[in-house]
């Protein structure tokens, strides 16, 4: 990130890196006053002691709490993920399908899990296997969980798939067919595995959507890292320590997969540039800021 | 249908406290978020750095954290009061403002980071030619690059707002009356769960689906020609 060369404004002459400079030290002033006022409002209701943050320091209250939590997001999460993904290739291949009725069924799929909060689904599948009794009443959660996930960002997937799969230059089926291949083979052997690398930066950002919204687990009683967060929190009487470290965790979980995400997709540019699948992915915006990743950032 | 007039009165106060939850926060997140793209495209290295510290923390943050943090963490903990606590709904109060806080928060870094893909798309000639005429790095990016960005960002702001509105339901961890607390509630109390699952999906498609053909609508109308 050089300060020169960028659309918005000039490399700095001495008068304005000195004004830069002026703007850099009050912004940094105004930041350790806020950082001072919250040190001393936590200070004030003696949440900065040693006994509040011991806990994180005994093996007990990771094993007990901590770990089992990390475990119950992470397995929820790679669970909806990989149905997701199934689901996903699924109903994203039906959008593009020659029969309209399947066209439209998909779609209907599709539109309707986007447009219906993750959280309805899951409260919604919690009490449908809890009423007819389909799962053990200990992995009702779970279920519940896997299935509101995997609704929910199988769907986006699907959109995802779709716009990959578009993305290609018409004339690889075309030949595909010149070929002789049939429908399932083109989509098998040409297009897929195409479109599956232009996608894969977006596909890994909505994985850790997945990841994020299996914290929503908390609301119907699933035991995941928030939740065991606040448990640990009740034991030891230090509510807002056990979130703060709770949320260095999700940060570090979610931002590894991010940065992986920008790798992957650093990776697949430079793999095109050198002569790769041309045309293989969306096209992007040439330009760039400093600062700026033009990474598809879904929601 | 006995269950839609059963609860309509129920049905109708928690899906209106969703929109409003929705609007509030929307309002929050956008002033915040279009502050924070403006300091993550700034010559000022520190705001930059404040800008993406303060995306890569709340968006890799689960929204139930957040929210649960602004209850257990800002209020019981820290004491923090949005509402006159001598008021007979302080809690109520209390709560929602809370939740509309939370959800700010958490969705103002995705704007910033649609604002800033938006900025990104606005043409290099753009942005030099209001150099050339001498306008100052705020001059440039009030009158000449952003009014365009927001233009071109018009349909992903919309996904964000949609996402929102569907955040929203989180704010029952805090005991905010919406629509999924009494889903919650209807769906535990009621045999016919398909029929209740019905209704709370038919009302988030009501929602949704308008806001989706408006902003869809919108990005067409306002894109910049070129």
């Amino acid at each position: 990130m050089s300060n020169s060369a960028t659309v918005l404004y000039d490399a700095p002459g001495p008068k304005a890196k000195n004004l830069y400079r002026l703007i850099s030290v009050a912004v940094a002033l105004a930041l350790l006053g806020i950082g001072y006022l919250v040190y001393a409002a936590l200070d004030d209701k003696g949440q900065l002691t040693a006994a509040k943050w011991e806990p994180f320091t005994e093996s007990t209250s990771w094993t007990t709490y901590l770990i089992p939590g990390i475990r119950g997001t992470l397995v929820a999460a790679a669970v909806s993920i990989v149905f997701a993904l199934i689901l996903g290739a699924i109903l994203g291949i039906g959008r593009l399908s020659d029969h309209r009725p399947v066209r439209w069924v998909a779609g209907g799929i599709v539109e309707l899990f986007r447009a219906i909060p993750v959280l309805i689904l899951m409260i919604f599948s919690y009490q449908l296997f809890a009423e007819y009794e389909v799962f053990k009443s200990k992995y009702l959660a779970l279920a519940a969980v896997i299935v509101g996930l995997t609704l929910y960002n199988g769907s986006v997937i699907a959109e995802i798939v779709r716009a990959g799969i578009n993305s290609l230059p018409r004339g690889q089926s075309e030949a595909a067919k010149a070929l002789g291949m049939r429908k399932g083979q083109v989509m098998r052997t040409i297009l897929l595995p195409q479109a599956v690398t232009a996608m894969l930066p977006a596909i890994i950002s909505q994985m850790v959507v997945a990841l994020k919204d299996s914290a929503l687990g908390y609301l119907i009683g699933y035991v995941e890292v928030v939740r065991s967060g606040q448990q640990l929190g009740a034991f030891y009487g230090n509510y807002l320590p056990a979130l703060i470290v709770v949320a260095i965790i999700m940060i570090i979980l979610n931002y590894t997969l991010t940065v992986v995400a920008t790798r992957v997709e650093k990776r697949l540019r430079a793999a095109r540039k050198g002569g790769g699948p041309q045309g293989a992915a969306p096209e992007l915006p040439a330009v760039s800021v400093p600062g700026m990743d033009i990474t598809d950032k879904r929601l | 249908m006995d269950l839609l007039s059963k609860y309509s009165d129920q049905l109708i106060d928690a899906f209106w406290t969703t929109v409003q939850l929705t609007a509030f926060s929307a309002v929050g997140a956008l002033i915040l978020g279009t502050i924070l793209a403006a300091m993550r495209v700034s010559p000022i290295p520190v705001a930059r750095g404040v800008g993406a510290a303060y995306v890569t923390i709340f968006r890799n943050t689960p929204l139930t954290l957040i929210i649960i943090f602004c209850s257990f963490g800002l209020f019981q903990t820290m004491g923090v009061k949005l509402a006159p606590e001598q008021s007979p709904t302080f809690f109520e109060q209390n709560n929602f403002r809370l939740a509309v806080l939370g959800l700010s928060i958490y969705t103002a870094a995705f704007v910033c980071e649609s604002l800033r893909s938006g900025i990104n798309t606005v043409h290099v000639g753009q942005a030099e030619a209001g150099r050339s005429l001498g306008l100052t790095f705020s001059q440039n990016l009030r009158l000449i690059v952003l009014p365009q960005a927001f233009r071109a960002v018009t349909a992903p702001l919309g996904s964000v707002l949609i996402a929102l509105t569907k955040n929203t339901t989180i704010a029952s961890v805090i005991g905010v009356a919406e629509a999924s607390l009494l889903m919650k509630e209807m769906i535990e109390n009621e045999a016919a769960i398909f029929v209740v699952g019905g209704i709370f999906a038919l009302g988030f498609v009501i929602l949704t689906l308008p806001m989706g053909l408006l902003f869809g609508y919108l990005s067409k109308r306002f894109e910049v020609a070129r």
